[in-house]
């Protein structure tokens, strides 16, 4: 039975290049000498050391614990000791450093001891979820979002549909589609996990049309599992297909708000390789300490898939693969949406799905920018239904309002209004400028606010204490000394009223500033008291 | 390692503007031979004069304006301005006016706008209203299509006559109205179509003797582009819809008083205006509902002007009008973005 799939605004089918690193099987990659594990590998607060220098860890042991609600430990991927816990290059756009945990491995692949819970279908949802976090989960699709906050629908919020993302359809990458081959039983029990803490009804795997082996492996396994309610479907290799919005478009027809999230629309989406660690972590109570990682492009000699162990710098899987030439560019993530590295020496992070090692033939300078000659080609393209033209010609305006009209935060950057610009007009790089400058500038008016808003309550607490000096001195004066209680009922009475009135001042000036308001009137209460 | 562009994507789609530009050019090729099959060799003189005055032109105001010659010159865009205008002026004009409307429309339209993407009018177009505007006469003087003339210029005649003024033969004897026209002026003196299409060797079988096929080489080389996607559907079948739509309601109104939706589409310059000048990407509307409305727009005008207006053929100035409002239609045709909710 064919299911009814969706199309998408825009799209385009990429030249494909993703044969040359799925000819061999995925293997383990071998060991390295050093493992540098970052504390940020995930959105959200960097992860905590629990561990000092010169201590011995196992294989799977915490090191770093997660410090908010977005957050995900990390745990040591193999046996060995900290031999460092400092700044080093990270795998970042900016090439910026950041603190890691690095270990010398010992070669021995000891584990720390292990909780297994194959019982999990009896556990409660919330318990898995915390399985889930504590295996330090995050998605391994390449946004590195941590994962239990995904399976956790929040009051209000029922899931109809669990998505796999399998549908990788980034040119060159095949770090999906390998597993899918190799794990197809894994990620279908990871997904059954996951559906058990979302309490979802139906699950869908879209896999694009270009993994033929993978659509053949995942739907084996799922004739063998025996799973319901279950569907592998095939979609159309038309990038960004396994863009998450652009996914959930295609499977279900639902569009996921501008704002909001999937779980808005009664969907959650994982990627396939999340799915495959849930069931490492709750199963067999392994965290998440390797992943699969392509390593392809025509610098290096015999492109393939990796299973990597996080925290093996980018140097020893290049070496593995037969070493690059030098002089090429190196790319984490695909051509369309990877950033460069500035090194080699930067660690694979939870995220990283592809290194691509490529040469002039194929990330060479493009020629000078020509003008804009609004052909449309970008609009045509757009999967957000943008203008991209427009958002170029407001961006170098610096007409930020207008940006903002236009929809600029809706672009997800997949690259293909760039690609496709007669122009090689870098469309992308002015998007990624108006949102800084947006950014900054939203920054600079609140401080802005801020320090007016001091200024403002400065100057009104003078005014107050000076009416109050003088009310003191008119009381005197008076010599009204008894009465005590009327005094207090006064002086609480007006108390209240200035505190209606600022409050009245403050109102029109945000929500934030009304908590001093309240609690400074009882300092001038106090005061009237002693005399 | 190669730093010079870090950002993604880093890869390049095969599109450039030279691309764009070339494609343009050789769909042009079928409608051109067709032309030149029908009426001489001045289509030729007329397109070379065209081009060279573009491209001096060019070079001329980008060496003024301190802008690179290279890059701006070998685009394309101003042999493409030239042959465009070139296809819109009788076979048979004197080389300076000719050398004068191509001039006019890089200097003036395009490079005083800005160059490149940046020029609110279509510089083809703005060329040639000048012309018609500044030479009337000269403007409207058709050669009748070489199958039906009696007597025919050749090619050292027609380039002789273009850069000496001397005719092959007595000038109102090589010289007649276009179909489109000679209909207009016929009409206003209170003849039934009917008895204008009598007898008359101008008028074919739907269009003008020869301007069918020429129209027909056009339409072909412009669903080619539009197959390639180097322009979208939606300016040329809005126009032409909205064009042929009118043209049918006035022509079942009173088939005697007006010429058949037929006749407006393959007589004049309403195919070659619809795929390939009211597509020119600067100067037209670029979202996909503006395209709709900016095609919808020059068709409609393209008839009012042909049937009320005082131009045998209305599809330049169409052109122009519609330039000035695509602005506007953008602003207020913005696409509904994805996960915004329907509009």
């Amino acid at each position: 039975m064919a299911r009814k799939l969706w199309r998408f605004h825009g799209g385009l089918r990429l030249p494909g290049y993703k044969a040359i690193s799925t000819a061999r099987d995925a293997v383990p990659a071998r060991l390295p000498r050093h493992l540098v594990l970052p504390l940020t590998q995930h959105i959200g607060e960097p992860a905590e050391p629990v561990v000092a220098v010169g201590d011995q860890v196992l294989k799977g042991q915490l090191i770093a614990r997660a410090d908010g609600y977005v957050s995900a430990p990390v745990h040591a991927s193999s046996s060995g000791r900290v031999v460092a816990i400092e700044e080093r290059p990270i795998p970042h756009p900016s090439g910026l450093t950041a603190p890691c945990i690095v270990i010398e491995t010992d070669g021995r692949e000891t584990w720390a001891p292990l909780t297994l819970h194959l019982d999990y279908a009896d556990m409660d949802p919330s318990a898995l979820r915390n399985l889930i976090r504590e295996a330090g989960i995050v998605g391994l699709g390449g946004a590195g979002f941590p994962s239990y906050i995904k399976l956790n629908p929040g009051p209000g919020h029922k899931v109809d549909t669990l998505i796999l993302n399998g549908a990788e359809c980034e040119p060159y990458i095949t770090c999906d589609d390998m597993l899918m081959r190799q794990r197809a039983r894994e990620i279908l029990q990871g997904m059954t996990i996951m559906r058990h803490a979302l309490q979802a009804k139906q699950c869908l795997i879209g896999i694009e049309d270009n993994k033929p082996e993978a659509i053949a492996a995942m739907r084996a396994a799922v004739k063998a599992l025996g799973i319901e309610q279950v569907e592998v479907v095939v979609i159309p290799t038309i990038y960004p297909a396994g863009g998450e919005k652009q996914l959930i478009k295609t499977l279900t027809g639902l569009e996921v708000p501008s704002n909001g999230l999937p779980i808005d629309v009664g969907v959650v989406c994982h990627n396939v390789g999340t799915a495959a660690s849930v069931y490492w972590a709750v199963i067999w109570g392994e965290p998440l300490t390797s992943r699969f990682v392509t390593v392809t492009g025509d610098g290096v000699a015999a492109p393939r898939n990796l299973e990597v162990l996080i925290g093996t710098p980018v140097q020893d899987l290049i070496e593995e693969v037969g070493g690059a030439r030098p002089g090429l560019r190196l790319i984490m993530g695909g051509p369309m949406m990877g950033f460069t590295l500035s090194g080699a020496d930067v660690p694979v992070v939870k995220a990283t799905n592809c290194i691509l090692v490529a040469g002039p033939q194929v990330v060479g300078d493009p020629p000078p920018p020509m003008p804009c000659i609004r052909c449309g080609a970008c609009t045509d393209v757009c999967p957000a239904q943008l203008l991209p033209q427009q958002l170029y010609w407001y961006a170098r305006a610096k007409d930020f309002d207008k940006v903002q009209d236009h929809n600029l935060y809706d672009c997800i950057e997949c690259g293909l209004c760039a690609y496709v610009c007669p122009s090689n007009i870098p469309l992308v790089q002015y998007f990624r400028y108006a949102k800084t400058e947006i950014w900054a500038r939203e920054r600079d008016q609140q401080k802005a606010d801020l320090a007016r808003r001091r200024h403002e309550f400065r100057l009104e607490r003078l005014e107050r204490e000076k009416a109050e000096r003088e009310a003191r001195h008119r009381q005197k004066k008076a010599g009204v000394s008894d009465a005590a209680g009327d005094d207090k009922q006064a002086a609480i009475k007006a108390a209240v009223e200035r505190a209606r009135r600022k409050r009245e001042a403050a109102a029109p000036l945000g929500g934030a500033d009304s908590a001093p308001a309240t609690s400074d009137p009882a300092t001038p209460a106090q005061d009237d008291q002693k005399e | 390692m190669l730093l010079n562009n870090p950002s993604s994507p880093h890869v390049r789609g095969p599109l450039s503007v030279n691309v764009v530009m070339l494609r343009v050019l050789y769909t042009l090729v079928p409608g051109v031979a067709a032309y030149v099959w029908f009426f001489g060799w001045g289509v030729v003189i007329n397109i070379s004069i065209a081009v060279v005055a573009a491209l001096a032109s060019e070079a001329l105001m980008l060496r003024l304006r301190g802008r690179p010659l290279m890059p701006h010159l070998t685009d394309g865009s101003a042999i493409v301005t030239g042959v465009l205008l070139a296809l819109a002026l009788p076979p048979l004009l004197p080389w300076w006016m000719t050398a004068v409307g191509a001039a006019f429309g890089i200097i003036v339209a395009k490079q005083l706008y800005g160059g490149l993407g940046y020029n609110v009018f279509n510089p083809a177009m703005v060329g040639y209203a000048m012309l018609l505007i500044s030479f009337p006469r000269e403007m409207t003087q058709w050669l009748p299509p070489e199958t039906i003339a009696a007597t025919f210029p050749d090619f050292w005649d027609s380039l002789r006559y273009a850069f000496t003024g001397v005719p092959p033969a007595p000038i109102d004897a090589i010289t007649m109205a276009t179909p489109l026209d000679h209909i207009k002026t016929e009409l206003g003196l209170n003849r039934t179509i009917t008895e204008i299409k009598a007898g008359n060797p101008l008028i074919g079988e739907v269009g003008g003797v020869g301007w069918e096929v020429v129209n027909l080489a056009f339409l072909a080389g412009g669903v080619w582009l539009m197959l390639r996607r180097v322009i979208s559907w939606h300016i040329p079948v809005a126009m032409l819809g909205t064009l042929g739509a009118l043209a049918t309601v006035f022509y079942l109104t009173n088939p005697d008083a007006n010429a058949s939706p037929l006749f407006h589409l393959f007589s004049g310059a309403a195919i070659l205006g619809a795929f390939f000048i009211a597509t020119d990407p600067v100067s037209a509307a670029t979202t996909p509902r503006g395209r709709l409305i900016f095609g919808a727009g020059v068709g409609a005008l393209t008839f009012v002007i042909r049937v009320f207006g005082g131009y045998p053929d209305g599809v330049a100035f169409a052109v122009l009008l519609m330039n000035m409002a695509a602005p506007t239609i953008d602003y207020y045709t913005q696409p509904r973005a994805f996960g915004h909710g329907r509009r």
